[in-house]
């Protein structure tokens, strides 16, 4: 998937631009150039630059809680077990499914974009906000399921007998972790169906928008391909 | 024969520029002048305005850390604890490490003079998002407001650290607004910092490449790496602490299987880095001044560039030297003592770089300047008390005593602080378009540097001989140490609102200032003062080094 490549170096300054002005500009894609910029390339370069320093900013979010449960498996890998056996296995591998899914179906879009085929981007977008709503549907399923089965920390906590205290811990770290992701999830339905609809309206300017969603797409979706192992496979 | 005449003595030419603006550059319009309806400052996009919003705020929330300062030198003055309860003083300490932590010492220079020089400096109209700036100030002030709020409500009692299981489980106090407030100013922080890494890449003027950028955006930029990539985890870790709090689960309490190690690591993953984000930008500022005043370039400027990232490197790696006595294994202590020392080392390369620059130049003992001096002598001492504290075993004596409060205060407030000021006096004319008065200017630099020595210095000695910091009662032979510190605290604190008093004067009574007072490099000074709107009237190519200063021609030697 191009989208997910390293940025290019981005510090190519203002100096370079200005040696390979004699380079015409390239037609306009329709993007809008904000005033603190001086052409379009210098405007691109940074929201990519931005949106890779916010997507490292979401990394660092995601591992303090991963890092915690790290910590607790080590510490306590026999509640670990019984926790990882409690998740649902098979809801998770088809949740990992359709989420790798959703981001292939994310990167056509980016590509149509690119492209200017708006009619199809309008259409890969929605399918993209019905795969992560079906991911949240399953996820949902999911949780309706660990509550009938008293999974939820709290005073009437029972499982695991005797390690119910660590596993009480596995369970506070499951919802965190898949609850801080399902807000991303949440966050991202909503902006690519924003972007469904200026594509559908032909507002949409340039494939910019579309690009940074996409990022923003994979990145929750790598989250997942960690959060997946480690609540659904290592039975510690 | 006739004897040689002597050389005629002529003066060194004083520093500002005696030709003042004409009475249309007054009248011209600038980024100040340019819109003045309230509506045209609380939805402006112009970086200089924001700045001068975040300066407003951070004014403010000095004050109120500093009331809390103040009643705390209050009830210390005696050794009873006749003023306050125990309770009382618990949430003062708290809440002036709170207030000045996160509302205070971390946006300072960062969010005001950062914010106002960052695109002059690089010759850039704005900031590469306008937008997100105005709206890190929104989040700020959100953010603010819950802590207000909590305030109010009573305040909170965990100390600034909210080790848990206090915070999460015993403590009655106002965790949780409180930690709601950082945790929404932490996304503040993040903004302000995604800003300033995206404009320094993208948006430097055509010649301005890397090695020629002033020492005041290497460290703002290596700052903002730090705010991006910390402050996610202290959201994380305060999110954590409060499902802990409202939950009533046990994810760093020992009594439910949690480990509470575990949440000082998390802690001071960030708090350690926060340090930097402190102090780092404070040696920009003085980097910029004293090559000024000293009329010469930065001795070996490429290292004091290496030397800024490198301890916004290593800055990540130390944090485990706040918890050698917390339980956490020795041998984590041993790697994180020996660290702690490599630290020094380019915090120490910075503090022998400025001297050598003053070496042979020609130093102006202007208010910046004194500022400037101040920060190096004080910068030094609170960082080899630091080495002290990073050894194992002295540790053990000095920890949680006011050893430790006399060091951080030397680096935040003696560091920080005073390039802070400095930098608000060396600027102020670019900001401001006025001159501050100068003779009042060194008077209350020398006040703050003689108030700071003397509210702190007597705490290193208090802390060796074994008080405990976070207490308001005391055996009466402490008595003489607190008497000099809160007496240095009195002097502090005129020594603070005097630049405060005059500062506001000089908006309408103050020299109207020339384009470039001090005869400094750099692209801020290329423009009018106050700047337009959109900075520059014609977009500036950089063709000289950085600091191309030039010791000024004399004839007093003989």
């Amino acid at each position: 998937m191009p989208t997910l490549a390293p940025p290019a170096p981005e510090d190519r300054s203002a100096a370079d631009r200005a040696a390979t002005a004699e380079v015409p500009p390239r037609p306009p894609s329709g993007a809008v150039l904000a005033e603190q910029f001086d052409d379009l390339d210098q405007q691109r370069e940074a929201d990519t630059l931005g949106m890779w320093v916010f997507l490292a900013t979401e990394v660092l979010l995601f591992s303090t809680l991963i890092l915690g449960f790290v910590v607790y498996r080590f510490l306590y890998p026999e509640a670990w077990h019984v926790g990882t056996e409690h998740t649902k296995f098979w809801i998770g591998s088809a949740n990992t499914a359709v989420l790798l899914t959703s981001s292939l179906v994310m990167a056509l879009a980016v590509h149509a974009a690119k492209e200017a085929r708006w009619k199809a981007v309008t259409w890969l977008l929605v399918g993209t906000a019905a795969l992560g709503a079906l991911f949240l549907g399953l996820k949902g399923l999911e949780y309706y399921l660990d509550l009938h089965e008293g999974f939820w920390p709290g005073a009437g906590f029972d499982v695991g007998g005797p390690l119910r205290q660590q596993v009480e811990l596995f369970v506070v770290f499951y919802y965190c972790m898949t609850g801080l992701h399902a807000l991303h999830m949440t966050i991202g339905i909503g902006v690519v169906l924003t972007m469904a609809i200026l594509a559908h309206r032909g507002t949409m300017r340039g494939h910019m928008h579309v690009e940074m969603t996409g990022l923003y797409w994979h990145l929750v979706d790598i989250v997942w391909l960690f959060l997946y192992p480690l609540l659904y496979l290592a039975g510690g | 024969m006739a004897i040689p005449a002597p050389p005629s003595r002529t003066r060194r030419p004083d520093l500002p520029d005696t030709v003042l603006p004409d009475s249309a550059a007054r009248t011209r319009v600038h980024y100040l002048n340019d819109g003045r309806t309230l509506k045209s400052w609380l939805l402006t996009t112009d970086h200089k305005r924001i700045g001068l919003l975040y300066l407003v705020s951070i004014t403010v929330f000095f004050a109120i850390g500093g009331v809390f300062a103040t009643m705390m030198r209050m009830e210390l003055l005696t050794p009873l604890g006749d003023l306050f309860t125990s309770d009382v003083y618990n949430r003062l300490f708290t809440m002036h490490g709170i207030v000045m932590v996160w509302f205070f010492l971390i946006p300072s220079i960062p969010t005001t003079l950062g914010n106002f020089l960052l695109p002059l400096m690089l010759g850039a109209r704005d900031l590469a998002f306008p937008r997100l700036n105005l709206a890190s100030w929104y989040v700020f002030m959100f953010g603010a407001l819950f802590t207000l709020a909590a305030v109010v409500l009573g305040g909170v009692d965990t100390g600034w650290t909210f080790y848990t299981p206090y915070s999460s489980t015993f403590s009655t106090s106002r965790v949780f607004l409180v930690t709601l407030g950082i945790f929404i100013v932490g996304f503040s922080s993040i903004m302000t910092g995604l800003n300033f890494i995206v404009t320094v890449h993208t948006m430097r003027a055509p010649g301005l490449t890397w090695l020629r950028l002033p020492l005041f955006v290497w460290t703002t930029y290596a700052t903002s790496l730090i705010m991006v990539l910390a402050t996610p985890i202290l959201a994380l870790t305060l999110l954590m602490l409060v499902v802990e709090r409202l939950f009533g689960v046990g994810i760093f309490d020992p009594a439910l299987g949690g480990d509470p190690i575990l949440f000082q690591h998390f802690f001071w993953f960030y708090s350690h880095p926060a340090v930097y984000i402190m102090v780092l930008p404070g040696m920009g500022v003085v980097s910029e001044l004293v090559a000024c005043f000293s009329r010469k370039r930065i001795f070996g400027y490429t290292w004091v560039v290496a030397a800024t990232l490198g301890i916004a490197v290593f800055g990540f790696l130390v944090w485990g030297h706040h918890m050698f006595v917390s339980g956490q294994s020795i041998y984590a202590g041993m790697v994180f003592s020996l660290l702690s020392f490599l630290v020094a080392i380019p915090s120490a390369i910075k503090v022998f770089n400025w001297t050598a620059t003053l070496h042979k130049g020609h130093i102006y003992l202007k208010t910046p300047m004194i500022y400037a001096l101040g920060f190096i002598g004080l910068f030094t001492i609170g960082g080899l008390t630091g080495l002290f504290l990073a050894s194992l075993a002295v540790d053990v004596h000095l920890h949680d005593t006011y050893f430790v409060v006399a060091h951080f205060h030397y680096i935040m407030v003696g560091g920080t602080m005073m390039a802070y000021l400095g930098g608000l006096h060396f600027w102020w004319p670019k900001i401001t378009g006025r001159m501050y008065p100068e003779k009042m200017g060194v008077f209350s630099a020398l006040t703050v540097f003689l108030g700071f020595n003397l509210t702190f210095f007597p705490q290193f000695i208090l802390g060796y001989l074994g008080m405990p910091r976070r207490y308001h009662q005391y055996p009466a032979e402490f008595e003489v140490y607190h008497v000099l510190s809160t007496a240095g605290a009195s002097i502090l604190a005129v020594g603070y609102l005097l630049p405060f008093l005059y500062l506001l004067w000089s908006l309408r009574y103050g020299k109207p200032a020339p384009d470039n007072p001090w005869r400094a490099t750099g692209l801020e000074w290329k423009t009018p003062s106050p700047p337009p709107k959109h900075n520059f009237d014609t977009p500036p190519v950089v063709v000289e080094e950085v600091y191309d200063y030039e010791l000024d021609e004399h004839t007093d030697a003989v």
